[in-house]
C-alpha cells in the first residue's frame, strides 16, 4: 500500500497485484477491490467536488446508496467508484463539479 | 331561498382553478375552489414548465400573446417570480421537407399577422446550440418566450389567491352538481356548498361536470411523461423542440435536462393516477441520442408522469356552459395549458362578470363537437350525478 | 420473444439466496439478479472469494453464510450478478442493466429482497471526506481486506457499531476511540422488552462478548455522547463531542458512523405499494401479509426490505416468501407450501424475538433525527436542515413539496439519504405525526440509467 495511507490490507497473498491511475498517479490494487476501496486503501480521501458548492467529498457507504462515489472511469464520468471493480491499467480521474458535454463532434469531411 | 353563501365555486384548484379564483377575488367577487386532492396534485404541478408560444394552435394564438405578456410581470400578478425564467425557444428540422413544413407555418403566421416565430438557418442554429447534431437543416426560433418552475407557480397563485380572499378546500371533490334557487349547488363530502355560479376547472376530469350537464365533450385522459438527468455543466440555453419528433427539451440553471416528449404512459384518472411506461421513455432517449449523441451516457435520475386531458382537436374548451346558465368550462388543455393558466383566469372573470372576453374565445366553445366525436370517445371516468 | 420467468428474485443477501434455494428444491428455473459482483448480500459480501485470514477476521456469522451461497451453483437457478434494478413495474416487469446493456424481463412472481441501508447520521461535518458509515468500513474489510490501522473513530449507536469494533480489534486496528450515543435512558426504555428477547439470548450473548472484547481493549471508550460534530478543512481532523456536560475532542483521520439501519424501500415506494410508520424502528416498512406478499398480485419482498429483521430472520422469510410465490404460480399446492414453510416459520418467529428490545434500546438519538438548523440533511443537493424548515413555514405540507422549492431528494441518491431525516423535520416543524407527513413519491428509475441504455433497451414483446 502506498505510504501516507492509514489504512492496511489483511495479509493475503493469495489476492492478483493489479495497478491502474488516479489522477495519473499510479495505485496498487487487488483483484476484487472497488475503484474506490482501491483509493481508500491508497489513502485518497477527496474523489469530487460537488456541482453545487465545489465541495470536497469522498466515498461515503461503499455500498451504492450515496452517490458520493462519483468518478471519471476510462473516460466515463459520474460513475459510481464503489460499485465498480478495478480492471488492470483502469484510468479513473476524480470528478470536479458536474459532468461536462462536448459540442457536438463536427461533421466528417472525408 | 336565501343568498349562497359564495358569488362562485370554482371545482379544480389547479392552475386554471386558482387563476380563476383569483382574478373572480379580485372582482371582489366571494369565491371558494375545491379540489378533490390538493393544488398542484395533477398536471399543473408536475408539468415541463415550458412558457412556449412556439407551434401554438392558431385559435390559441391571441391568448398565449396575452398569457406571456403577463408572464414577464408574472411578480407583480402573484408576487413571486414563479421561477419564470426569459429564454429561446427553438423547433429544428432535420431535413429538407421538415424545413418546409415550419416555413409553410412561418408564412401562415405571417398572414394572420404574427412574427414571433422565426426561421434560422444551420449555422444560425449551430451558434446558438452548439452541441446539436450536424444533420439538422435549420429551425424555428420563437425569443421572449420561457419557463417557469410549475410547483412554485402552483404555490403562488394559491397563495395570492388566500390573500385576495379566496376560500381554498383541499381533499374536497365535488360529487354532484344541482339547480338551487339562482344558483347551483354543489355536493361535497364537506357538505353542501351553494354559489351563484360554478366554473368547472377540473383539468383531465373536467367531463364529469360537462356530462352532467348533458354537454359531454371527446376529451380523453393521457399520461404525459418527463425525465430529468443529473447535473450537467451549461451547454443548452434555449428551450428545444423537433419539427419531425416529439420532443421537448431544455437544461435548467442546475444543470440538470429535463427531456419530455408527447410519448404516454398509462393513464388512470379514475384511480387518481398515472405511471411511466418505459418504451415511451426509451423512444425519447432516442430522439434526445438522434440530436445529441454525445449525451449517450448521461445519466437518468427521475421520470414521471402528469395526468392531463387531451381534446381530438388539440385545443380545450373555454366558455359558459351550452346548456346551463351560470357554469363556464376551462378544461382540457391537451399538454399546453401552463403557459395559458394567467390568461385563462382573467378570460373567465370578464366572462362571469361583464359578460364577455376581450378576446377570441369561439374556438374554445364546448358544443364545437359533432355527434360522431362524441359516439368515438372512450372515457372511463367514474360519473357525477346532477 | 421472451417468455416470462417464472420468479425473478432481486437481491442475493440471506432472504434471495434462499429464495433461490426454495425455488432450486422444487425445481423451479429462478432468475437471481444483484447489481454486487458476487452474491452474499451485506452480511456475507464476497464471502465465496474470502481467503481465510479474512474469514478469521471477520468472525463466525460471517462464515456461516457458506451453506446458503452453494445455492449460486444449482444448475437451474440463473445468477446474473452484476445486474442494476432500476425500475420494477407493478405487471411484474423488471428493468436492469447489466454490463452496459439495459434489458426488461417479466416475471410471473417478483421478490424483491434489495435489504437494507443505513440510517442517515446527520450532524455538522459529516459530509467531509473521510467521515464513512460503519457499513462502508465493513465493505472495505469483506470486499477488499482493506482496513483502518490506526487513527479511526467509530461514533454512533447499535449492534453493528460494537461488531466493526470487534473486528477492526481483531484486525489489530488502533482505533483512537469509540464514540456511543446510544442515549442513557434507552436503557431503561427497553427494559421492558429484554424478557422477549431473552427468549433467544444468542444476539444477547453475542452483544456481551463484542462489549467485552472492546473494554478489554484499552480503547477509549465514551458512553452517553451527544452534539457531535465532524471537524477538519478538506477531510475529517478530529470529532468533537459532549458527555455529561463535558465537552471532548478526538483527532482522527477517519470517521465511522452508524445508528442502525432502515429497509430499503426505493422499489416498494416506487411501485406504490402502501407503507406502514414503524414507530419503534422509525423507519416505513411496506404492507405485507405473512408470505411477504404485496398488495399486487406479481409482486413480494422478504428480509430486511420487508422490515429490519436481521440476517437469519431475513433468511427464513425468504424461504416463505419464495413459497408463498411457488403456490401462487401453481407449483406447489397449499399444504406442500404450508408444509414446507413450516421450519422456515418457526425460525422466523424466534428470530424476531428480541427486535423490539434491539430497536428500543438502540432508538437514535433526537439530536440525529433532528438536526440543527446548519447541518446539510440532503448531501447530493447540499439542503440544510434549517431549510427544510423554512419551507415549511412557506406552506410546505410534506417532503413532496420541499422538493420543488430546495430539490432536497432530487439529486443523484433519489432521497435514499435524506428521506427519513426529511421528513422527520417537516413532521416536528408542523407538530404532527410523522404519517401524517409521508415520505418522498419515488421515481423510476431508482438507480440511474443513462439515455444510452435507455435508447437501447431490450424489451419483452408485450411491454
Ligand atoms: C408531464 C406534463 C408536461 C407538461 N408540460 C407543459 C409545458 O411545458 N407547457 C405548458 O404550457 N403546459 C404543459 N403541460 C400542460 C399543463 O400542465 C396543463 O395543461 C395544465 O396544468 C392544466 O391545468 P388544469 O388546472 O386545467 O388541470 P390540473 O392541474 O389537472 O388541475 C385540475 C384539478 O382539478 C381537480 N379536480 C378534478 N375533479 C375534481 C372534482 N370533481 N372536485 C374537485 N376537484 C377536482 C384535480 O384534483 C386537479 O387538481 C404539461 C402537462 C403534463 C402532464
Ligand atoms: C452495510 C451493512 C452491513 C451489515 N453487516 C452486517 C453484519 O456484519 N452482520 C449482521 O448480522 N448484519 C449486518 N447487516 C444487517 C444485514 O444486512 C441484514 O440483516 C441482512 O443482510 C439482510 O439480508 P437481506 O437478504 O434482507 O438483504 P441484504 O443482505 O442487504 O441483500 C440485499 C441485496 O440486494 C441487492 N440490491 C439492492 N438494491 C438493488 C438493485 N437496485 N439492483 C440490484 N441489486 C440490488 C444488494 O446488492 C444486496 O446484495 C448489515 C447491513 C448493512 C446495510
Ligand atoms: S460510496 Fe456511496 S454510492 Fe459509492
Amino acid at each position: 500500500m502506498a505510504s501516507g495511507s492509514n489504512f492496511h490490507r489483511l495479509p493475503e497473498p493469495e489476492y492478483k497485484r493489479l495497478t491502474m491511475t488516479f489522477d495519473g498517479r499510479t495505485i496498487e490494487a487487488r483483484s476484487g477491490d472497488s475503484v474506490a476501496a482501491a483509493l481508500i486503501a491508497a489513502g485518497v480521501t477527496v474523489t469530487r467536488t460537488t456541482p453545487v458548492s465545489g465541495v470536497s467529498r469522498g466515498p461515503y457507504c461503499m455500498m451504492g446508496v450515496c452517490f458520493e462515489c462519483l468518478m471519471e472511469i476510462d473516460g466515463v464520468q459520474n460513475v459510481q467508484g464503489c460499485m465498480v471493480q478495478v480492471r488492470e491499467g483502469m484510468s479513473v480521474r476524480s470528478m470536479a463539479g458536474a459532468r461536462t458535454v462536448s459540442d457536438a463532434r463536427t461533421p466528417g469531411d472525408g | 331561498m336565501a343568498r349562497p353563501s359564495y358569488d362562485v365555486i370554482v371545482v379544480g384548484a389547479g392552475l386554471h382553478g386558482l387563476s380563476c379564483a383569483l382574478n373572480l377575488a379580485r372582482e371582489g367577487l366571494k369565491v371558494v375552489a375545491l379540489d378533490k386532492d390538493h393544488p398542484g396534485r395533477h398536471a399543473s404541478g408536475v408539468n415541463a414548465g415550458g412558457v412556449r408560444r412556439l407551434g401554438r394552435h392558431e385559435a390559441e394564438l391571441p391568448l398565449t400573446m396575452a398569457a406571456l405578456e403577463i408572464w414577464h410581470r408574472i411578480e407583480q400578478e402573484v408576487g413571486d417570480s414563479c421561477g419564470f425564467v426569459a429564454c429561446d425557444q427553438i423547433k429544428v428540422a432535420e431535413s429538407g421537407s421538415e424545413a418546409d413544413t415550419l416555413q409553410a407555418r412561418l408564412l401562415r403566421l405571417r398572414e394572420l399577422g404574427y412574427d414571433h416565430e422565426q426561421w434560422i438557418d444551420a449555422d444560425e442554429l449551430r451558434r446558438r446550440v452548439p452541441a446539436i447534431a450536424p444533420h439538422c437543416v435549420g429551425a424555428v426560433l420563437c425569443a421572449g418566450d420561457g419557463s417557469a418552475n410549475p410547483f412554485r407557480t402552483v404555490m403562488a397563485y394559491r397563495r395570492a389567491a388566500l390573500s385576495a380572499g379566496v376560500e381554498i378546500r383541499e381533499n374536497c371533490p365535488a360529487l354532484a352538481l344541482s339547480p338551487a334557487g339562482s344558483g347551483w349547488r354543489v355536493d361535497t363530502p364537506q357538505g353542501p356548498l351553494d354559489g351563484g355560479a360554478v366554473m368547472n376547472c377540473a383539468g383531465t376530469w373536467g367531463n364529469t361536470i360537462a356530462r352532467a350537464l348533458g354537454e359531454p365533450v371527446p376529451v380523453t385522459p393521457a399520461a404525459l411523461m418527463l425525465m430529468i438527468t443529473e447535473r450537467l455543466a451549461p451547454f443548452l440555453k434555449p428551450v428545444l423542440g423537433a419539427a419531425g419528433r416529439t420532443l421537448s427539451f431544455k437544461q435548467f440553471d442546475n444543470g440538470t435536462l429535463l427531456i419530455g416528449g408527447g410519448h404516454r404512459g398509462t393513464a388512470e384518472p379514475e384511480c387518481n393516477r398515472s405511471r411511466v411506461k418505459m418504451v415511451g421513455l426509451s423512444i425519447s432517449a432516442q430522439t434526445v441520442g438522434a440530436l445529441f449523441p454525445q449525451l449517450a451516457d448521461v445519466r437518468v435520475v427521475r421520470s414521471w408522469a402528469g395526468l392531463e386531458g387531451m381534446m381530438p382537436d388539440d385545443i380545450p374548451v373555454i366558455g359558459p356552459s351550452s346548456r346551463a346558465d351560470g357554469i363556464y368550462h376551462a378544461f382540457g388543455f391537451c399538454g399546453h395549458g401552463f403557459q395559458l393558466a394567467p390568461i385563462t383566469g382573467r378570460i373567465m372573470a370578464d366572462l362571469l362578470v361583464r359578460g364577455h372576453s376581450g378576446l377570441p374565445i369561439e374556438a374554445f366553445r364546448i358544443d364545437r363537437f359533432a355527434a360522431a366525436d362524441m359516439a368515438a370517445m372512450d372515457t372511463p371516468e367514474q360519473r357525477i350525478s346532477a | 420473444m421472451v417468455d416470462p420467468v417464472p420468479l425473478l428474485i432481486m437481491g442475493s443477501g440471506p432472504a434471495g439466496l434462499a429464495a433461490a434455494q426454495e425455488a432450486v428444491r422444487a425445481g423451479v428455473g429462478a432468475l437471481l439478479l444483484d447489481e454486487q459482483p458476487t452474491g452474499g448480500g451485506q452480511i456475507y459480501r464476497a464471502l465465496g472469494e474470502a481467503t481465510g485470514e479474512r474469514q478469521k477476521t471477520l468472525g463466525t456469522d460471517y462464515a456461516a453464510g457458506a451453506p446458503l451461497l452453494t445455492v449460486l451453483s444449482a444448475q437451474c437457478l440463473d445468477h446474473q450478478p452484476g445486474a442494476t434494478v432500476w425500475e420494477v413495474s407493478p405487471d411484474g416487469t423488471v428493468y436492469y442493466t447489466r454490463q452496459g446493456q439495459a434489458r426488461a424481463v417479466s416475471a410471473e412472481q417478483v421478490i424483491l429482497c434489495s435489504g437494507a441501508m443505513e440510517r442517515p447520521m446527520p450532524f455538522p461535518g459529516w459530509t467531509l471526506p473521510g467521515v464513512m458509515t460503519c457499513g462502508a468500513a465493513q465493505i472495505l474489510l469483506k470486499g477488499a481486506g482493506v482496513f483502518p490501522a490506526s487513527g479511526a473513530v467509530l461514533a454512533g449507536s447499535g449492534p453493528l457499531l460494537l461488531l466493526l469494533a470487534k473486528q477492526l480489534i481483531g484486525a489489530r486496528a488502533r482505533l483512537a476511540a469509540v464514540v456511543d450515543t446510544t442515549p442513557a435512558d434507552n436503557y431503561r426504555g427497553a427494559l421492558k422488552y429484554l424478557p422477549g428477547a431473552l427468549r433467544t439470548p444468542g444476539y444477547l450473548l453475542k452483544g456481551l462478548s463484542m462489549i467485552r472484547t472492546l473494554s478489554a481493549s484499552g480503547v477509549p471508550w465514551y458512553r452517553g455522547a451527544s452534539g457531535l460534530e465532524a471537524i477538519g478543512d478538506d477531510a475529517v481532523a478530529g470529532l468533537r463531542f459532549k458527555v455529561r456536560g463535558r465537552q471532548h475532542e478526538v483527532a482522527c483521520s477517519n470517521l465511522f458512523l452508524h445508528q442502525g439501519v432502515v429497509p430499503n424501500v426505493q422499489l416498494s415506494r416506487s411501485l406504490g405499494l402502501e407503507h406502514h410508520w414503524d414507530g419503534l424502528q422509525r423507519c416505513w416498512r411496506p404492507i405485507l401479509d405473512g408470505w411477504g406478499a404485496s398488495a399486487l398480485e406479481r409482486i413480494a419482498v422478504a428480509g430486511d426490505a420487508g422490515g429490519i429483521m436481521g440476517a437469519r430472520a431475513a433468511e427464513a422469510h425468504g424461504r416463505l416468501a419464495a413459497l408463498g410465490a411457488l403456490n401462487r404460480i401453481g407449483v406447489l399446492s397449499e399444504t406442500e407450501r404450508d408444509r414446507r414453510a413450516a421450519g422456515a416459520r418457526a425460525v422466523y418467529r424466534r428470530e424476531i424475538l428480541p427486535r423490539p428490545f434491539l430497536d428500543r434500546l438502540y432508538r437514535p438519538h433526537p439530536d440525529y433525527l433532528q438536526p440543527a438548523d446548519d447541518t446539510i440533511v440532503c448531501r447530493c443537493e447540499e439542503v440544510t436542515a434549517g431549510q427544510i424548515r423554512k419551507y415549511v413555514e412557506l406552506g410546505c405540507l410534506g417532503p413532496n413539496q420541499t422538493k420543488a422549492f430546495g430539490r432536497s431528494g432530487m439529486g443523484p441518491c433519489q432521497g435514499r439519504v435524506c428521506g427519513l431525516t426529511v421528513s422527520e423535520i417537516i413532521a416536528q416543524a408542523r407538530g404532527v405525526p410523522l404519517e401524517q407527513v409521508g415520505y418522498y413519491r419515488i421515481r423510476p428509475p431508482i438507480k440511474p440509467v443513462t439515455l444510452g441504455e435507455l435508447a437501447t433497451l431490450e424489451q419483452p414483446e408485450d411491454a
